[in-house]
């Protein structure tokens, strides 16, 4: 669905990506991983066109990216940020229906599909009832899901998330990522939470200095020793009691 | 009174809003023709607008038609132009640069259009409308071009800069036009610098009119065409972009647009402050956020505002005459402070 092939991208004299190669099987959801500033937002940025890459390829569905409309690429990936704002006022259905913009026929009005599918995504993300609220008024955990809500009413064959879950409390976060499986949409995910992404994710991708040090099912990946040398921590990692994904805990830093 | 307002907001669908709108600014321009220090009826406006038209053969006095089509018809129509034209500037620039302290003159447009009307007067290419009028629309799109050039090929990166670089434009164009005042010494060119800034309708005519219009016309027409690609810039322009929104292209059409429109109404009237930063908000309250019922609702409110806020200043203090910019600032800035307290009340 998604490939990634040889990329790099520098920023003055530091590379950023540095030759990140891999892949995202269709229906699956994969874990982008790695310590802050090793590249991962950047990959993504580079997935959505928003950065352009200095050597290497992206493919979504088969095609090049830089070969698509920005409309065309639209309705095959949407990119839900890490946090939106707005200092205008709108309804989360407004929100929703933003969603729609790749798919208008009409410069003007909302056509009964893009209704359907602004009605049906919120629905999907358990906001049904939400429609007239004021973006204003939600708490961070549904204004989370209101914007998942968007990425689905784009209709896209691919996710991309980038650390949705960073401002939201526990609970909001194992029920964002929940809506992410339920939605059975293949995703591409940059996670900051490593017992979430073993519990959520099919295969991690980790990403470290622009590079890829390790990819395949968070059981073979996340061993105690890349734990420390990617993240330069000591940790645990045994069986989840109840799923038997690998779960870790850290020790305190020797002094 | 948001929750006022939002209830407000339901019941008004669209179309009723608009029809409304439309039939109060029809209704404005209607009296506000016969406000003044001659007395005329509404019947009087109407038979003059039917002889001019060719569709009666009315009997009117001739200073009377005079005052009718020379004078107070153009000077509303002038004000309706320039009122609903900043409003939706304003409207414009505050989505595109996501601030919602964005007005008309940020790039430096107005500051430009004075230069330009004072260096005619000074190099004397002429006194009349139609020079200064056309001074002060080179003055405002060479500003703009200067505010491109500088914030360079990078802009398309950064719509900060653009911003900054207009302050900086506009720095240096009244800065140039003091000088040129205070090296000319000559009581014209003070006088219409005085006009430029603080922003008057009392020179319109039908030729200044018949810049403007098409002008006008032509933006409006192309900024409802965008109104739905508008929204997308809600979360800025990364989500815009990833909505399919060709983000860089959208972007430099809107802002060449909106300074052109810009221009030619600072060319009409001056620079008439606040209209464009306070409109779109007042607007808000009743359409909320979409453009597509924002646009034609600002364009309509801002209209009728302006016609009335003219007729003030040619009344209140009758013979003398206020400058309307004077009244739209003093109007605009208790309601600029009231946007500011609602911002940090919204944090």
């Amino acid at each position: 669905m998604l490939t990634v092939t040889g990329v790099f991208r520098s920023a003055g004299a530091r590379q950023i990506l540095d030759d990140v190669t891999c892949r995202v099987p269709a229906g699956s959801l994969v874990g982008l991983l790695g310590p802050n500033g090793c590249g991962k937002t950047t990959l993504l940025r580079v997935i959505a066109r928003l950065t352009t890459p200095d050597a290497g390829r992206v493919t979504v569905g088969g095609d090049d990216v830089a070969t698509l409309s920005r409309a065309t690429l639209a309705r095959r990936a949407a990119l839900l940020a890490q946090h939106a704002d707005t200092d205008l006022d709108l309804t989360a259905i407004e929100v929703v229906l933003l969603g729609r913009t790749p798919h208008r026929r009409s410069r003007w009005s909302d056509s009964a599909a893009d209704r359907a599918a602004a009605d049906d995504a919120l629905a999907r993300v358990d906001l049904d009832g939400y429609a007239d609220r004021r973006w204003h008024t939600l708490s961070g955990g549904e204004r989370q899901r209101v914007q998942l809500a968007r990425a689905l009413a784009q209709q896209p064959r691919l996710l991309l998330l980038d650390e949705p879950t960073n401002h939201l409390d526990i609970g909001h976060q194992l029920h964002l990522l929940h809506l992410v499986r339920r939605a059975g949409i293949t995703t591409l995910a940059a996670l900051h939470d490593l017992n979430l992404a073993a519990m959520f994710c099919d295969t991690v991708v980790v990403l470290a200095a622009g590079r890829v040090v390790a990819a395949g099912a968070p059981a073979e990946v996340l061993t105690p020793q890349l734990l420390a040398d990617v993240y330069g921590v000591h940790a645990d990692v045994v069986p989840h009691p109840a799923t038997g994904s690998p779960t870790i805990t850290y020790h305190p830093p020797a002094s | 009174m948001a929750a006022a307002a939002e209830d407000l907001r339901r019941r008004l669908n669209t179309g009723t809003l608009l029809v409304l709108l439309l039939a109060a600014l029809v209704g404005s321009i209607g009296a506000a023709v016969t406000v003044g220090p001659a007395d005329i009826s509404v019947s009087t406006v109407w038979a003059v607008v039917a002889d001019r038209l060719r569709l009666g053969d009315a009997d009117v006095p001739l200073l009377r038609e005079h005052i009718v089509w020379r004078l107070r018809l153009p000077r509303v129509f002038g004000a309706a132009a320039v009122g609903g034209g900043l409003a939706a500037v304003g409207a414009v620039m505050q989505t595109l640069t996501r601030n919602s302290l964005a007005d008309p003159y940020l790039l430096g447009v107005s500051s430009g259009a004075s230069l330009g009307a004072v260096a005619v007067l000074v190099v004397g290419l002429g006194s009349g409308v139609a020079a200064l009028t056309g001074g002060a629309f080179a003055g405002a799109l060479a500003a703009f071009a200067v505010v491109v050039t500088v914030s360079g090929r990078r802009a398309v990166l950064a719509p900060t800069k653009v911003v900054l670089a207009g302050v900086a434009v506009a720095q240096l164009c009244a800065a140039a036009t003091s000088f040129v005042i205070i090296w000319v010494a000559d009581p014209h060119a003070t006088q219409s610098i005085t006009f430029w800034l603080s922003g008057s309708l009392a020179r319109v005519d039908w030729a200044a009119l018949a810049w403007a219009a098409p002008v006008l016309a032509a933006v409006l027409v192309l900024l409802a065409v965008h109104a739905r690609t508008l929204n997308a810039f809600a979360f800025g322009e990364d989500a815009a972009a990833t909505l399919g929104v060709p983000v860089t292209r959208v972007r430099w059409l809107l802002l060449v647009a909106t300074a052109l429109l810009t221009a030619a109404l600072v060319a009409v009237s001056g620079a008439v402050g606040f209209v464009g930063l306070i409109l779109p908000h007042a607007v808000r309250f009743l359409t909320g956020a979409d453009h597509r019922r924002l646009l034609p609702a600002v364009v309509i409110a801002g209209a009728i505002f302006l016609v009335w806020v003219d007729t003030a200043a040619r009344t209140l203090f009758a013979p003398r005459e206020l400058p309307v910019g004077v009244l739209t600032a003093l109007l605009g800035v208790p309601a600029f402070v009231m946007l500011l307290r609602r911002r940090e009340v919204g944090r």
